[in-house]
């Protein structure tokens, strides 16, 4: 208590609020630089292209900055209203059901490598010979560019959202196996003495004490699971001719980019909203799962 | 402001946390002290009495919601400015990519001094803090007591006009403890700097001190101020002295009134 | 160290590996399993010393790249790291842009910055790889400069250290095992990004564009040859960085023996 830090009196809004609006003061800066280099070094600024109407001319070209190379805001925010192909639906509604269905396999490939990972951390984490032999090729497996396997999985188990997610899962693994080990292994040995004091078996060992103990490090590493299967899933659609998904999309826009761009730069944004909407996701269960374990302000 | 000859003078100084908030707590309320120079004086109360609270407010760590802290005259501002504060952690602190010596000499980079004084004045403190040798050991090759040394040392290395020691045995064994007890006292007798000292532990601070100021909790006030009248420079014996117990009980007494009146 | 002790400590994984080795080789042969399913350990061992140099000049071609893109993601990164490290506010806001950046499927971007600087142009891929790495060298960076202990930093106001002192005798040293674990990451990362970046073109001497294509044409050994390569590189990579650890932070918790001076 004696070591409470006397906030300054100048910050009187709440924590999160101002958490908040340096939030958004970031987003808005980083608009601002966007918008502020193409003013200088883009395209020229047609009236009738921008909510503005400003009609300029920027003094320098910069070939980055180029309406094709960096598509303005407004352009891309557009680009969701309008329709994809000819009289078809907003490219919002596309996305939306392509993010859907990414999503899906995205799942599936979070819980099939989540219990892998947790499988192989638990393993790792009683039989010392095993952690010694496999630790090595867990992490060198990570050295492996996923993309180059892909076609191969795909092979193996046929195109379809299985090989999709088994992909995917291949990206989720890692973390959960090493955070698993790490926190199984965390309590320290007057516990496990105090366990041992009980003449408690492995198995309750395990399941009173260190996978109570564990449970915070595990969630940590599923919320970077869940952002990266969502990567994984875009990644294993794109060798497996899978076109329902955002990495058909992100392929098909690619195709058509020089006709819009802004088609791309939306998809990418939507992407990383399922990533974030699976992260947030993770976290509520988190929060519900380890409610109590710490003072509420810790948490978020 | 009359002239003074405290080292520390604390007038009237109230630290209130998070005023105005729901969790406003007042840590310390109108404490005023005189501290000599030379003298040890212990700072002592149950957890919650703002003891470090106050130790952060003479550093000038803290600031206090009302009231004053001057030191040797000066603000305690100033005095921080022109380094006369040693510290001494509860834990060692020392930094773990620094050896030993380097740990020691750390302030005296930071103030200036030159690289011959600076290995002069290392090895001197070592010397004096009895951990030659141990120079280019890394902290985490020593025990807790000889981390503590080392950042005894540290805190002596520039001479400070005062030092700062916040519960600075508080991690250490019992015996580990009444030796540093032994050492501190007797570099406090070759040194002569004045020390202000807090800590739970009422043997430790009957033991080390010049007086005791005893605080009470929620809010920390000053509950009383014992001088101790045991002889200096003080001995191993004196933990059997009848004088040592009498006051180390009284100390105890009013502590648990202290308590009692809290629950 | 004797040479017992290091077999001790390596023997699992080396027997790990033989096993797994002559079984996937005995699979293929006794069950007959066709070449462009899974090509056998011996076939990709032939094709792998057979295109021996092709494969180690297509290799330090994305090796080249893998390291732009490593330099200029990293001292990014720090750079940002020191930039914002002043402000408390930034450090509490970070999360939700590090949780979007990961969450970016950042090959996407690989056709636009194409666009940018031409297919063949090895920059396109440094950039691709320098993003990917960015995020968590400066998240980590960040943490190092600003998780410092309390009673450290006290301790420095007690002698009344001016900032950049603080920064220089504390912060920096502080930080240094975050930012070493944020370049070993950076270090598997690059190389996989390097070959990712690759799959939407790039020279044709390159190591992503050559395994997209043998995969195509279902030349599972060579693809498999240019894998080994990949993971080769990424681990020496890995290996280099934590040799300079050792060097720059021996003073580190993980690399205490148990001896007590």
């Amino acid at each position: 208590m004696t070591t409470a830090a006397s906030t300054p009196s100048a910050s009187r809004l709440p924590r999160s609020a101002r958490q908040l609006i340096a939030f958004l003061l970031i987003v808005l800066a980083i608009l601002v630089v966007w918008e502020g280099a193409k003013y200088l070094g883009g395209d020229p600024w047609r009236a009738d292209s921008n909510p503005f109407g400003i009609e300029h001319r920027p003094p320098f070209r910069v070939k980055v900055l180029s309406d094709l190379n960096l598509p303005h805001v407004w352009s891309i925010i557009e680009a969701f209203g309008n329709p994809a192909r000819r009289n078809g639906p907003p490219l919002v509604q596309i996305l939306f059901d392509a993010a859907v269905y990414t999503f899906r396999e995205a799942f599936a490939g979070f819980v099939i490598g989540g219990l892998l990972g947790f499988l192989l951390g638990a393993i790792f984490a009683h039989v010392r010979l095993f952690e010694r032999g496999c630790m090595p090729y867990v992490v060198a497996s990570q050295t492996v560019p996923i993309i180059a396997i892909a076609p191969m999985v795909i092979i193996w188990l046929k195109a379809g959202w299985i090989s999709v997610a088994v992909i995917s899962a291949y990206l989720t693994f890692f973390p959960v196996t090493i955070n698993t080990l790490r926190g199984l292994k965390s309590p320290d040995p007057t516990q496990l003495e105090l366990m041992h004091s009980f003449a408690a078996s492995t198995w309750t060992i395990m399941w009173k004490l260190r996978f109570p103990a564990a449970l915070p490090y595990i969630f940590t590493s599923l919320k970077v699971s869940a952002t990266t299967s969502v990567v994984g899933a875009i990644i294993g659609e794109l060798p497996s001719g899978i076109r329902q998904g955002l990495g058909g999309a992100i392929l098909n826009f690619n195709q058509y980019y020089i006709s819009g761009p802004g088609r791309l730069w939306a998809t990418i944004i939507v992407s990383a909203l399922v990533g974030i909407f699976f992260f947030i996701l993770v976290a509520l269960v988190e929060r519900l799962v380890l409610s109590g374990r710490y003072p509420k302000t810790e948490i978020s | 402001m009359t002239e003074n000859n405290s080292a520390v003078s604390i007038r009237n100084v109230t630290k209130i946390f998070n005023q105005g908030r729901p969790n406003e707590v007042v840590a310390l309320e109108d404490i005023s002290l005189e501290i000599q120079p030379n003298e040890f004086v212990s700072l002592i109360g149950p957890s919650g009495c703002g003891k470090s609270t106050l130790l952060r407010i003479i550093a000038e760590l803290l600031q206090p919601t009302r009231g004053e802290v001057q030191v040797y005259g000066k603000t305690a501002h100033q005095a921080r400015l022109d380094q006369d504060y040693g510290f001494v952690f509860q834990s060692a602190t020392l930094y773990d990519w620094r050896t030993v010596a380097k740990n020691v000499q750390l302030p005296l980079e930071v103030m200036g001094f030159s690289r011959e004084q600076r290995k002069q004045r290392a090895s001197e403190m070592l010397k004096l803090v009895e951990l030659e040798g141990f120079e280019n050991h890394y902290p985490w090759q020593l025990s807790g007591g000889m981390q503590q040394r080392v950042s005894i040392a540290r805190a002596l290395s520039f001479n400070p006009k005062l030092l700062l020691m916040d519960e600075p045995f508080g991690a250490l064994d019992e015996m580990t403890r009444e030796r540093m007890n032994l050492e501190l006292q007797r570099i406090w007798d070759r040194t002569q700097t004045t020390i202000v000292f807090v800590t739970h532990s009422i043997p430790e601070a009957v033991f080390l001190s010049s007086r005791v100021v005893l605080l009470s909790p929620r809010p920390g006030r000053i509950t009383e101020i014992l001088d101790i009248d045991l002889p200096m420079p003080r001995a191993w014996e004196v933990r059997e002295d009848p004088h040592y117990f009498e006051l180390v009980n009284h100390l105890r007494d009013t502590l648990r009134a202290i308590e009692g009146g809290v629950q | 160290m004797s040479l017992q002790r290091v077999w001790r400590q390596y023997a699992p994984t080396i027997v790990l590996a033989v096993v797994v080795i002559l079984l996937w080789e005995l699979i293929v042969r006794v069950f007959n399993i066709e070449r462009f399913l899974l090509p056998a350990p011996s076939a990709i061992l032939a094709n792998f010393t057979s295109n021996l140099d092709r494969l180690t000049h297509i290799g330090w071609f994305t090796t080249k790249e893998a390291l732009g893109g490593f330099a200029i993601g990293c001292s990014l990164g720090i750079l940002a790291a020191f930039v914002t490290a002043r402000w408390t506010i930034i450090n509490e806001t970070i999360l939700p842009f590090a949780i979007a950046a990961n969450s970016v499927p950042i090959l996407a971007f690989a056709p636009i910055v194409n666009n940018w600087f031409g297919v063949d142009n090895p920059l396109s891929k440094m950039v691709i790889v320098a993003v990917i790495v960015f995020f968590p060298m400066m998240i980590n960076t960040l943490r190092g400069l600003t998780l410092v202990d309390r009673n450290a930093l006290e301790l420095m106001h007690s002698y009344a250290a001016s900032e950049v002192e603080i920064l220089l005798k504390l912060r920096v040293p502080n930080a240094l095992p975050y930012m070493f674990q944020a370049f070993k990451l950076a270090a598997a990362l690059s190389m996989i990004g390097a070959v990712v970046s690759e799959y939407f073109g790039g020279n044709r001497s390159a190591l992503g564009v050559f395994i997209t294509q043998e995969a195509a044409l279902f030349r599972f050994e060579s693809a498999w040859s240019a894998i080994i390569i990949a993971c080769i590189v990424g681990i020496t990579f890995y290996l280099v960085i934590l040799f300079v650890e050792r060097l720059v932070i021996p003073w580190h918790a993980s690399f205490r023996t148990t001896e007590h001076g």
